[in-house]
C-alpha cells in the first residue's frame, strides 16, 4: 500500500487514538504513517453489532414469552456465551445452561444470582425483576 | 505520603500490533536500542494464517493471520538470549502484589488482557477477546501508569480496573499473565542476523511446512473453499457476517493492514539491511504485493456484507483471488526457503 493511499475515514477507533500503518512512500521502502480508520473494516464492525443487537431483541423476547430466563437476555446484552459466562460466575456450563430455563431461575439463591449480577454488573433485584 | 513510583525513563512505543509493541518497548527499555516493531514480528516469526475447522468464534469462522499469542515476545527474546520472567496467578490479591513489586524495582512489564472491560477502549470494540497485551510502567495517586502500544499516547487505569482486564474470563483467559524481560547479555551484530535468520526460517516451515490443509499458505486455501459454499450453506446474511468477521480480523486495529503482510514486508526490508543481502528486498515486495491483495479482497467482501453483491458468482470471486494470494504468498516463501540465509 502506497502511503498517499492509506485511508482517512473515521470509525469508532478514531475517538481513542489513529492506527499505526506499515506503508510505502515515494521512494518504494517502508515507513509508518498514521490512519483515522477506513469504511470497509468500519461496516465490517458495523455488520458485527447489528447482528448483535438482534441477538439481543430475539433473547429479550425469549424472556417476555417465557422461554427463556433473564440470565439469558443478559449473557447475549453482554456478548457472552456458555463459556464466557462460566468463568466469570465460576458455575460450569452445565449448569448455567440450566439456569437459562425460567424455571429454574425462580428456584436460585440470592447467592447464585449475586454471582450472576456481579458478572453482568448489575444488581441482584434488576437482574429478578428483568421482564423484557 | 504519597509515593509515586516511575520505571526509568520508559518510553511509549506506538506500534501496530499490540505484542510487538510491548516486545519493542521492553526491550529498548533494556538497552537493545535496534529494536523495532517489523524486527521483533519478523524474529518471532509473526506472520501466520489458520482456519480452525469447525470452530466458530464471536458466530464467525476461527481465522488467524498471525501466530499464536505470546510466541512473538517468547520467540523474539530466545533468539536474542534474553532471559524472560513469566508469570500466572489464580489470585488478582496475589497478582497485583507481584505487580507492584515489579513497578517498585523499576521494572516496567507486560500484561495479557481482556478487552471487554478495558475502560478506556471504544465500546464498539469492546469484545471477548482475551489476547490483548500492554505495558505497566508505573503508579501515579494510586492510578497505575499504562502504555498500550496501539494507542498514540499514554493512558492509565485504577487498580480495580486494571485487576478486572488482567483476571478476563473466556477463552485464552489472561489470569494476570504477567511477563517481562529478566537478564540481558551481549547482544552481537552476529547474534541479530542469526536470529533474523532463525525468525525467517521459522516462518517458512509455518507457512509452507505443515501438513494438513487449513495452516498456513494451505490454510488460505481452505477458507477459499469454504467461501465458495457460503452463500449456499449459510443463506446471504449470515455468509456476509463471516466475510466480515475475515475483514476484521485482515484490517482491524493490531494487523498494520493487509493481514501483516505489510508488516512482514517491512521486516523483509530490514532483514535485508542487516544481512546485507538485496535479495530479500524483492521478496519483500512480494508480500507487498499479497497484502495489496488481501485488501483488495476485502473491499469486495465488504460488497457482500453491504448487501451490493447476492450473486453467487461474487463469491466464486472472492474465492479466485484468496487461491490467487495463496499462490503469491506460497512461491515467496518458496523462494525465502531457496536463500540458504546463514550459510
Amino acid at each position: 500500500m502506497k502511503k498517499e493511499d492509506l485511508p482517512q475515514e473515521p470509525g469508532a477507533l478514531s475517538r481513542l487514538t489513529r492506527e499505526l500503518c506499515y506503508v510505502k512512500n515515494e521512494e518504494g521502502k517502508y515507513e509508518t504513517a498514521l490512519s483515522k480508520g477506513w469504511d470497509i473494516k468500519k461496516e465490517a464492525l458495523d455488520s458485527a453489532w447489528v447482528e448483535v443487537n438482534d441477538r439481543v431483541e430475539e433473547a429479550r423476547k425469549a424472556v417476555v414469552s417465557g422461554e427463556k430466563s433473564p440470565i439469558y437476555y443478559f449473557m447475549e446484552l453482554n456478548l457472552m456465551d456458555l463459556g464466557v459466562l462460566s468463568g466469570y460466575t465460576g458455575f460450569f456450563t452445565f449448569f448455567v445452561k440450566r439456569h437459562l430455563k425460567p424455571s429454574v431461575f425462580k428456584t436460585l439463591s440470592d447467592k447464585k444470582l449475586e454471582k450472576y449480577a456481579q458478572a453482568f454488573d448489575i444488581s441482584v433485584s434488576e437482574l429478578k425483576n428483568f421482564k423484557g | 505520603m504519597n509515593i509515586d513510583t516511575k520505571t526509568e525513563e520508559f518510553h511509549h512505543v506506538h506500534a501496530a500490533h499490540c505484542e510487538n509493541g510491548v516486545t519493542t518497548a521492553l526491550l529498548r527499555h533494556h538497552g537493545l536500542d535496534f529494536m523495532t516493531e517489523p524486527l521483533a514480528f519478523g524474529m518471532g516469526s509473526g506472520l501466520f494464517y489458520i482456519q480452525v475447522p469447525f470452530l466458530t468464534i464471536n458466530n464467525g469462522p476461527a481465522i488467524s493471520f498471525r501466530t499464536m499469542p505470546g510466541a512473538i515476545f517468547k520467540r523474539t527474546c530466545r533468539s536474542l538470549g534474553v532471559e524472560v520472567t513469566r508469570n500466572k496467578f489464580r489470585d488478582p490479591a496475589k497478582a497485583q502484589l507481584f505487580l507492584d513489586k515489579k513497578i517498585k524495582e523499576g521494572n516496567p512489564v507486560g500484561c495479557q488482557v481482556g478487552v471487554f472491560h478495558l475502560s478506556y477502549f471504544p465500546k464498539e470494540y469492546r469484545f471477548h477477546f482475551n489476547a490483548h497485551n500492554l505495558i505497566v510502567y508505573g503508579q501515579e495517586d494510586n492510578r497505575y501508569l499504562i502504555s498500550d502500544p496501539i494507542m498514540e499516547e499514554v493512558t492509565s487505569l485504577s487498580p480495580e480496573e486494571l485487576s478486572r482486564v488482567r483476571f478476563a474470563q473466556g477463552p485464552l483467559a489472561p489470569k494476570g499473565h504477567i511477563y517481562f524481560p529478566e537478564k540481558v547479555g551481549v547482544i552481537t551484530d552476529d547474534l541479530i542476523r542469526k536470529g533474523i535468520v532463525t525468525g525467517i526460517k521459522r516462518n517458512v516451515r509455518d507457512m509452507i511446512g505443515i501438513p494438513g490443509n487449513f495452516a498456513g499458505v494451505n490454510g488460505i486455501r481452505y477458507t477459499s473453499n469454504s467461501v465458495r459454499k457460503w452463500r449456499d450453506k449459510l443463506g446471504l446474511k449470515k455468509a456476509g457476517l463471516y466475510l466480515g468477521q475475515i475483514v476484521r480480523m485482515q484490517e482491524e486495529i493490531g494487523t498494520g493492514g493487509g493481514g501483516f503482510r505489510f508488516l512482514y514486508g517491512a521486516f523483509l526490508e530490514e532483514a535485508a539491511a542487516h544481512l546485507q543481502d538485496d535479495r530479500l528486498i524483492g521478496i519483500s515486495e512480494e508480500f507487498t504485493k499479497s497484502g495489496d491483495m488481501w485488501r483488495a479482497s476485502a473491499i469486495q467482501m465488504a460488497g457482500v456484507y453491504k448487501g451490493r453483491l447476492t450473486e453467487q458468482q461474487s463469491f466464486g470471486e472472492i474465492a479466485d483471488r484468496l487461491l490467487e494470494i495463496r499462490s503469491v504468498e506460497k512461491e515467496a516463501f518458496l523462494k525465502l526457503s531457496k536463500l540458504n540465509l546463514g550459510k
